[in-house]
């Protein structure tokens, strides 16, 4: 295709924390200075910067890329915001890679941050905007609908439980415990949360990630580049996103399926004709414990309806053949929008390097997956990186 | 790299006692704009049907599926929508919830039912509403529904012109 081969050689994240002392771009700057000298590198060494947050609605600053723009170190650079929603994070590696991809940069440093804590009384106020303004706002919707009616659904297509699903959760927030970043580690059972709140049925309280402030931050560099950064590059093999209509009461949403388009684009760039041996571990999107589960189908790691089966027989551990979710995912380590997608690709990037500490899987892995959604159930991002 | 300790973290969490002895200090503000949404071509010929009393679908030239909420193209073929049809105002759920908290997380005791109802005469096509008339915990994917109008003096060309769907046999 013409396209440069590119590699991870520095990441950095702050805290994820229910609410920062700190701004936006200042959060910006710890993720982007510690990802930057992780690398050995300083902001003179970047060409070009890559950064996302969540649409300006959630922190009620118009053009909030252009004000997160120092603290991610873009100014009087070739610097731009890109975002899908919640599939940003990962997203915006995807920008920042084509950045170098293409040619036209040799190093990208990508940052991102948010602030969900500055909507009051609560940021779900902000999300209300997405839904159809004729025909759905009316009603008096909230967010926790569109995921209780597609947990209902796929839990009603496949016949599976609760108390399987709930595994995912009890799982992230056990790993969460090693992750020095995480907002709310804990050591629960699958009956605390089977008992905790119900919200939205099936959408209990446990079941939900939190909202969070924080940041992350990448550093992308070429081909040519990346010995002189690091001795162990992980590199960018495949990418791919894909966005369905916005016309998601149309559709079945026991599957993501613009997830599988997403996932196919990336493992064919990647060279990946078997995902099932081929990824060694993966950070699927797991805003809700069963999200997790239906992306790992959507990214055809398992057969439809099969990965609460995998869960319940321990493959997705940490000593599991397919680790998913080291770090604490969304439900452990919290859930800033746009910096929660960097997040997973940052535990990638370790994990693969063997530098993941108490968190390191036990098995080898040499490739990996990173997946973030979206939307109105709607975007899937994906990239899959390799050591 | 040696693995990420908490030391190397930015970040200082708050917490409420920060804010009650002033440590940290905040600005407020409330951020006022109005919108005027025109309804379009195929929204708004959607809602004055609804004001009949008639829920309407919409046929692509191509494809042949019958869709609703209409459009005036096909986001699969796109090719574009001329065709009307009138559907049934019936339909089958698809999923449902019982939420008892609203949007600013705030709890309701009474639940509200959301669901997705696929419309009666239309492919695979379904809207989002509320079930209405029936205990929360009785409501199954699959049941079938009907829509309990408004009278029609009271019906304005809204969603809100149907209350709800309730269980039929």
């Amino acid at each position: 295709m013409g396209l440069r081969r590119v590699a991870i050689v520095g990441a950095g994240l702050t805290k994820f924390m229910r609410r920062a002392e700190e701004t936006g771009r200042e959060l910006s700057f710890y993720a982007g200075k510690m990802a930057l000298e992780s690398a050995g590198m300083t902001l003179k060494d970047i060409q070009c910067v890559a950064e996302s947050t969540a649409p300006d609605a959630f922190d009620g600053v118009h053009m909030n890329g252009e004000y997160l723009s120092d603290g991610s170190g873009g100014w009087r650079k070739p610097y731009l915001r890109s975002y899908v929603g919640g599939g940003s994070g990962v997203f915006v590696v995807i920008h920042g890679w084509y950045q170098v991809a293409s040619g036209m940069f040799d190093t990208c440093l990508v940052v991102a941050s948010e602030k969900m804590s500055s909507c009051h009384p609560h940021p779900q106020g902000a999300f209300l905007n997405i839904f159809d303004n004729f025909i759905e706002r009316p009603l008096g919707c909230n967010l926790l609908w569109i995921f209780a009616l597609e947990m209902n659904r796929y839990m009603t297509v496949h016949n599976i439980s609760h108390e399987q699903i709930a595994l995912v959760s009890v799982k992230n927030k056990r790993n969460a415990l090693d992750n020095p970043v995480a907002q709310i580690p804990e050591k629960i059972t699958v009956q605390d949360v089977l008992n905790s709140e119900v919200l939205a049925w099936p959408v209990h309280r446990l079941d939900i990630s939190p909202t969070s402030d924080g940041a992350g931050a990448l550093v992308l560099v070429s081909e040519e580049l990346a010995y002189k950064y690091t001795d162990k590059p992980v590199w960018i093999d495949g990418v791919g996103w894909n966005l369905d209509t916005t016309y998601w009461t149309n559709k079945d949403l026991y599957y993501p399926r613009y997830v599988e388009k997403a996932a196919k684009m990336a493992y064919k760039m990647a060279g990946i004709t078997e995902p099932r041996k081929e990824i060694h571990i993966a950070e699927p999107y797991d805003p809700f414990d069963y999200k997790e589960l239906h992306h790992m189908e959507g990214l055809l790691l398992c057969e439809k309806g099969e990965a609460p089966k995998l869960t319940e027989k321990g493959v997705t551990q940490r000593d599991g053949a397919l680790p998913t979710c080291p770090s604490g995912g969304l439900l452990g380590v919290g859930n800033p929008i746009a910096a929660s997608g960097v997040m997973k690709v940052c535990e990638m990037f370790w994990q693969l390097r063997g530098e993941a500490g108490a968190r390191q899987v036990t098995r080898d892995c040499k490739t990996a997956l990173a997946q973030a959604w979206g939307d109105l159930m709607q975007v899937g991002t994906v990239v899959v990186l390799r050591k | 790299m040696k693995a990420i300790t908490r030391e190397m973290l930015g970040g200082t969490p708050l917490k409420e006692k920060d804010f009650e002895k002033g440590r940290v200090l905040y600005y407020d503000d409330h951020l006022r704009t109005a919108y005027n949404w025109d309804a379009g071509v195929a929204m708004g010929k959607f809602l004055q049907g609804l004001k009949e009393g008639k829920i309407y679908g919409v046929r692509c030239s191509k494809c042949k599926r019958v869709v609703t909420p209409p459009r005036v193209f096909c986001e699969e073929c796109y090719a574009p929508i001329e065709e009307w049809v009138e559907l049934k105002d019936t339909g089958v759920i698809d999923s449902f919830s019982i939420c008892y908290v609203r949007w600013d997380a705030s709890r309701i005791k009474k639940p509200e039912v959301p669901a997705i109802i696929l419309i009666d005469g239309a492919d695979r096509a379904g809207i989002m509403h509320k079930l209405g008339e029936v205990d929360p915990k009785k409501v199954k994917i699959g049941m079938k529904v009907k829509a309990v109008w408004k009278r029609k003096k009271e019906r304005t060309g809204s969603i809100l012109d149907i209350k709800y769907f309730k269980p039929i046999k």
